[in-house]
């Protein structure tokens, strides 16, 4: 019987991965790091998103996150168009959100070129927005249960209720998603015969599904002990690393555009800024649920209040538009966030700088910091409650 | 908030040897822009997040702007004697004034609910002295952008953390939001090895012909 010789080595086992030394402050090597690849077509990372993972274990030591795999130069390609034709374009930034997109974007024009918009297009506003902030924050909640393995059931009665309003999208604008609704000044076109009527039953018909909702999630087990205590994020270092939106107020950072601003007609309605005391994963899942009860109490009274009236502001042109030199800001509270535009004019009919400001891609700032220490499967809880949208992230 | 012109005295105060410049803007929107001279702007900026009055502890908005080099055309007067008679005549003059990157920070204050504040930077010029001091050691949330300003136009930011590109890939060597950028005609185009093959067996059928 043949001995195998010393001489003769096996081939090493075949490798789809690169071990690392661990590198320990405590000298501690029991164990090899890991380096894998999570992502870019992960069902949890919504989307083309890719997160360069170093686990000790199971524990996370290590994440940087990868973009641009949806990249396709907005902002040069806004720099080539005119200012309207950036309008439908701007659809496609967060495409879950696209009326919020249109208004912020519309608002930063209005400020650089000094427009007005007439009191019935900024009720239709208010209404549209805050439309869309229900069903942003409604199918998060049922995405990030899906990610924690509830599925189907939660994202689908979110969608069920997100049809709702998306058919109110459609009957306003004749799109569901792309919208393409807001102009300089106002908006394209009026409310449809029973508009009204119909958005008041949705509004009604809501807070049933939003009691369902939480009565068979808010103290769900599973949900409570994925989401209780992972993802810290603390109050000053949101503050630092420009966390906007439900993040920044479930860390407890009293800050809402729509207070702070008072753009369109915020100061007319009376709502609460729901805060977190906590900061964790809970606490942003939370935020959103009663933020979307607040909607509600803006709505209530916008649909009953509007008035009759013009939605364009006369002086504003639709062809030729050529603002003054100069440069503006503009910000809103998108659902996800501060979304901003900064336009710089030339005079020209083309913006001479046209530049996005994406809440999505700034609140991924922290991710490293609220995973580190965590499990892998915290990782995908941590990324769902964040918000993102990839058409944002990578422009 | 206080004006510009009274946060430029006290910062020129605080900080010995900063040279600061208020920018106008003519639009409606009235947000005018401090300029800040490069070897300072670290300074500045901690003033400006830290000083009691203003507390500009968020940075909402990072971006960098290019100007690239133009040529004016003037026209001026020049006294010429002409048949004996002194005349004023007409005389174009091509100026040329050399462009730069800008960085632009917007900067907002969550204690004191105040703000836009625009802060400037601006580089040299647009080839080899195209760095300026990167503030995100002072906001955090100047990390992604400032990343992605040096991706999209080339500007250096000294004592950045990671200064890699974000959106395009590393290999990348343009830099796309520049308004001289050429697209390239194929974008598909990559060397492959198996473009050194195609040659070589090109160079045999040649050979063998």
């Amino acid at each position: 019987m043949d001995t195998p010789s010393d001489t003769t080595t096996a081939p090493p086992p075949p490798r789809n991965f690169e071990l690392l030394q661990k590198k320990s402050s405590t000298g501690d090597t029991s164990s090899d790091l890991l380096e894998i690849s999570m992502g870019p077509q992960h069902p949890s990372t919504h989307g083309v998103f890719r997160m360069d993972l170093v686990l000790d274990g199971e524990r996370v030591v290590k994440l940087k996150p990868v973009f641009g795999y949806l990249h396709r130069n907005h902002e040069k390609i806004g720099e080539n168009t005119t200012y309207l034709g950036s309008m439908p374009f701007t659809d496609r930034l967060d495409y879950f959100c696209s009326l919020t997109n249109n208004w912020a974007y519309a608002l930063a024009v209005e400020k650089l070129a000094g427009l007005q918009v007439p009191e019935r297009a900024e009720y239709i506003r208010v209404i549209t927005a805050e439309l869309t902030r229900l069903q942003n924050h409604a199918c998060l909640g049922g995405f990030l249960l899906q990610d924690m393995g509830a599925m189907g059931t939660p994202i689908m009665y979110a969608f069920r209720e997100r049809e709702k309003i998306l058919d109110l999208f459609e009957a306003l604008t004749g799109a569901r998603m792309m919208c393409n609704y807001m102009r300089f000044g106002g908006c394209r076109c009026d409310l449809p015969p029973g508009w009204l009527e119909q958005a008041r039953q949705v509004v009604d018909a809501f807070p049933r599904f939003l009691d369902e909702f939480e009565a068979l999630l808010n103290e769900n087990e599973i949900l409570m002990s994925r989401t209780q205590g992972v993802g810290f994020l603390p109050r000053d270092l949101a503050i630092n690393a420009s966390i906007t939106g439900p993040m920044l107020r479930a860390s407890g950072v009293n800050y809402d555009i729509r207070k702070v601003d008072k753009y369109g007609l915020y100061d007319r309605f009376s709502f609460r800024v729901p805060l977190g005391a906590h900061g964790d994963v809970y606490d942003r899942y939370m935020i959103r649920v009663l933020e979307m009860r607040e909607s509600l109490k803006i709505l209530q009274p916008a649909l009953r209040d509007i008035p009759e009236g013009p939605i364009v502001d006369p002086k504003a042109k639709l062809r030729g538009f050529r603002p003054k030199p100069g440069e503006a800001y503009g910000r809103i509270e998108a659902p996800k966030g501060e979304l901003g535009f900064y336009l710089i004019s030339d005079g020209s009919p083309n913006p001479y700088r046209y530049r996005v400001r994406p809440p999505s891609l700034i609140n991924l700032t922290i991710l490293e910091d609220m995973c580190l220490g965590h499990l892998v499967g915290d990782v995908v809880v941590i990324l769902g409650s964040v918000d993102i949208v990839l058409g944002e992230v990578d422009r | 908030m206080e004006s510009l012109e009274q946060i430029k005295a006290r910062a020129e105060n605080a900080i010995a040897g900063a040279r600061l410049e208020v920018i106008l803007n003519g639009s409606p929107s009235c947000q005018h822009s401090m300029l800040v001279d490069e070897e300072h702007a670290l300074a500045v900026a901690r003033f400006l997040r830290d000083d009691p009055l203003l507390r500009f502890d968020y940075a909402s908005n990072v971006t960098g702007v290019d100007w690239p080099d133009t040529v004016v055309k003037k026209i001026i007067k020049v006294k010429q004697i002409v048949d004996g008679v002194e005349r004023e005549l007409d005389q174009s003059v091509e100026e040329k004034k050399a462009g730069h990157l800008e960085a632009v920070y917007h900067l907002y204050s969550m204690q004191l609910n105040h703000g836009p504040f625009v802060l400037r930077l601006r580089t040299a010029d647009r080839a080899e002295r195209n760095h300026l001091p990167s503030l995100t050691p002072v906001w955090r949330g100047a990390e992604f952008q400032e990343r992605e300003a040096f991706d999209l136009y080339g500007i250096i930011f000294d004592g950045h953390p990671d200064l890699r590109r974000i959106l395009m890939w590393d290999e990348f060597k343009d830099f796309p939001m520049r308004k001289d950028y050429l697209e390239p005609d194929d974008y598909e185009y990559e060397p492959t090895p198996h473009a050194d093959v195609l040659e070589k067996a090109q160079k045999h059928v040649k050979e063998a012909v």
